[in-house]
């Protein structure tokens, strides 16, 4: 797994590098802060990534030297600005292989994303007694959209159950298909577990069924290569925050086709062709769902993050982290007393864990006084926490920034919790 | 080094967190309620036997939670005994602010015995982790709740 990469050559260095962990976190301003004296191990990206300079810069230079409102005025700034608000779908688009740049739409969140589908699509297309395929570890943002759409209209919600490791029962979730389906919204990876769901394949069964799928995707797009076309989704969301973005804005990729058969869910400015007090005709995707000034600044960042992680490549991205992934799997196993959860095959740089000598958010603040960053809780995905019989559990996810030093680091801590609890 | 941690996780937090006292369902009581910290999942239920005379005569509680929520639900069962209502919700007011470094707490702590104060500094170890106040003081509110006849309180 580990490849090798060949970075641009720099002055002076024509050597080929292996990827560079060290060198990128030099990119990495926030890693070199301390908590409480000591070097800040932050194990918490599947929460929230850090930022590279690159990001940070992009979005001061807009700011600083060529921001204005988008799509509205022909002075120079705001010709700057669109450009690069465009620029960045564009990126996106290329990032996630769209067909076209019309399929990357700017949300505020992907929690809105997903909202967005759920209003505009399921508000359309889906009336009482249709039925909607979840995941049992599905997070909160991917289950609460559809439990308000079952509320208004009578849909059926439909759970589909994960084995004891974590891992999703494709056959039970075979047996759930049939001509009431019309929608299956399923993670691409858990950010509970770490388990990586075998997509392409849940999106094929669906579609055998005649039934769309809107994959949520947060904890994926950060880890590795995701080609929408591949998988065939129809809708794919994610959370830029997650992979070195900005906060302040989500994706929502969507068939161009599809996007463009649904209505707005919101109104306003830049989603129009024409208003008058009589009759308003919509402009099509993506500005038909971007009602409103939307988050400029930070979709040139994203761009900008995307810029980042391609340039270094997913795949030595996904490899790192892999390698991490069985390290830390290894050394936190060897410790007595501690319970990985979420154990299956394909798992994405997440591990969630329990201890018998202390609760979860005891381990977070002691681990915490050694500068170690977990999260602690049930990681918004508390139907997946019940599965197991737990109330939280503590868990170290892992981004391209982190190193073996950290996950020692981390298992150092956990031994003060033994001291401390124990 | 990890003075504050020792301060948090003292032997007798520890004890408590490990065997909680009065954690039962009780045979009869006059109010109960349910305490939830959907920060961390934590969920306990508070049950108090309160007799006309407004005195506590029995407090009891169930539920999961970390050591510190546990523990400092342990030790409320044991402070509020025969302690009258209004003395039971001062005491909750002191001890929030002592949580919380609030001023005034002296004047505060100046109604009760010296034992339930150092029973209480005991438990204050938590200001110098304000995410864990919450945990802390979780019983509580859910005592506080049950005595005014609601059901259910969260805390965020
Ligand atoms: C799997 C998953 N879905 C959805 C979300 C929601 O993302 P956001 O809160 O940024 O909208 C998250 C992030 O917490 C997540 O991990």
């Amino acid at each position: 797994m580990n490849k090798v990469i060949t970075p641009a050559p720099t002055a002076g260095d024509n050597s080929v590098q292996a990827f560079d962990v060290e060198r990128v976190r030099k990119d990495f301003p926030i890693l070199g802060e301390e908590i409480n004296g000591r070097p800040l191990v932050y194990l918490d990206s599947g929460a929230s990534a850090q930022k590279p300079r690159q990001v940070i810069d992009a979005m001061s230079t807009a700011m600083e030297t060529y921001y204005a409102n988008v799509h509205r005025g022909v002075h120079a700034m705001s010709q700057r600005s669109t450009e690069a608000y465009e620029a960045a779908r564009t990126k996106i688009a290329t990032f996630l292989n769209a067909s076209s740049t019309n399929e990357i739409i700017f949300t505020s969140s992907a929690t809105e994303a997903i909202n967005l589908v759920a209003n505009a699509y399921g508000r359309k297309f889906l009336k009482a007694g249709d039925e909607i395929i979840v995941s049992h570890m599905e997070h909160h943002a991917n289950i609460v959209p559809w439990q308000l759409l079952r509320e208004e209209i009578g849909v059926v919600l439909r759970v589909a159950p994960i084995r004891d490791d974590g891992a999703l029962d494709m056959e039970a979730y075979e047996s759930l298909l049939g001509p009431k389906t019309k929608l299956v919204a399923m993670t691409h990876t858990s950010n509970a577990l770490g388990t990586v769901v075998p997509i392409a394949d849940v999106i094929k069964k669906a579609h055998d069924h005649g039934a769309l799928v809107i994959v949520d995707g947060c904890q994926a797009v950060p880890h590795s290569k995701v080609d929408v076309q591949a998988i065939d989704a129809d809708f794919y969301v994610f959370a830029p925050h997650k992979i070195y973005g900005p906060t302040g804005v989500g994706i929502l990729y969507g068939k161009e086709e599809l996007l463009n058969s649904m209505p707005p869910w919101q109104g306003g400015g830049d989603m129009i062709a024409t208003v008058t007090f009589e009759k308003t005709t919509f402009q099509k995707a993506p500005l038909r769902f971007e009602a409103g000034t939307p988050p400029i600044v930070e979709a040139i960042g994203l761009g900008a993050a995307i810029d980042y992680v391609s340039t270094l490549g997913m795949d030595n991205i996904a490899a790192h982290e892999l390698g991490l992934l069985h390290y830390a799997t290894q050394r936190l196993n060897a410790i007595e007393g501690l319970t990985i959860i979420g154990t299956a095959p394909e798992k994405a740089a997440i591990v969630s864990f329990v201890m018998d000598c202390a609760h979860p958010h005891d381990i977070g603040t002691i681990v915490d006084q050694m500068g170690v960053a977990v999260r602690t809780g049930h990681h918004c995905a508390q139907p997946v926490m019940d599965r197991f019989g737990l109330a939280a559990t503590a868990r170290a996810s892992f981004g391209l920034y982190n190193t073996r030093d950290e996950v020692d680091a981390l298992v150092e801590s956990i031994e003060m919790v033994k001291e401390f609890l124990g | 080094m990890f003075g504050d941690l020792r301060e948090l996780y003292q032997e007798v937090i520890l004890d408590h967190g490990k065997k909680p006292r009065n954690f039962r369902y009780p045979e009869d009581f006059t109010c109960e309620a349910a305490g939830n910290n959907p920060m961390c999942g934590d969920a306990l239920m508070v049950y108090l036997k309160v007799d006309d005379n407004k005195i506590i005569r029995d407090v009891a509680f169930q539920g999961k939670g970390c050591a510190i929520s546990v523990a400092s639900a342990s030790m409320m069962t044991e402070l509020l005994k025969d302690l009258s209502v209004d003395k039971a919700e001062a005491l909750f007011k002191a001890f929030h602010s002592m949580c919380t470094d609030d001023e005034n707490i002296d004047e505060q702590l100046a109604q009760f015995d010296e034992e339930i104060v150092e029973r209480l500094q005991m438990l204050s170890g938590v200001r110098q982790f304000p995410m864990r106040v919450k945990c802390a003081t979780l019983a509580w509110h859910t005592m506080d709740a049950a005595v005014n006849g609601e059901q259910d309180i969260t805390t965020e």
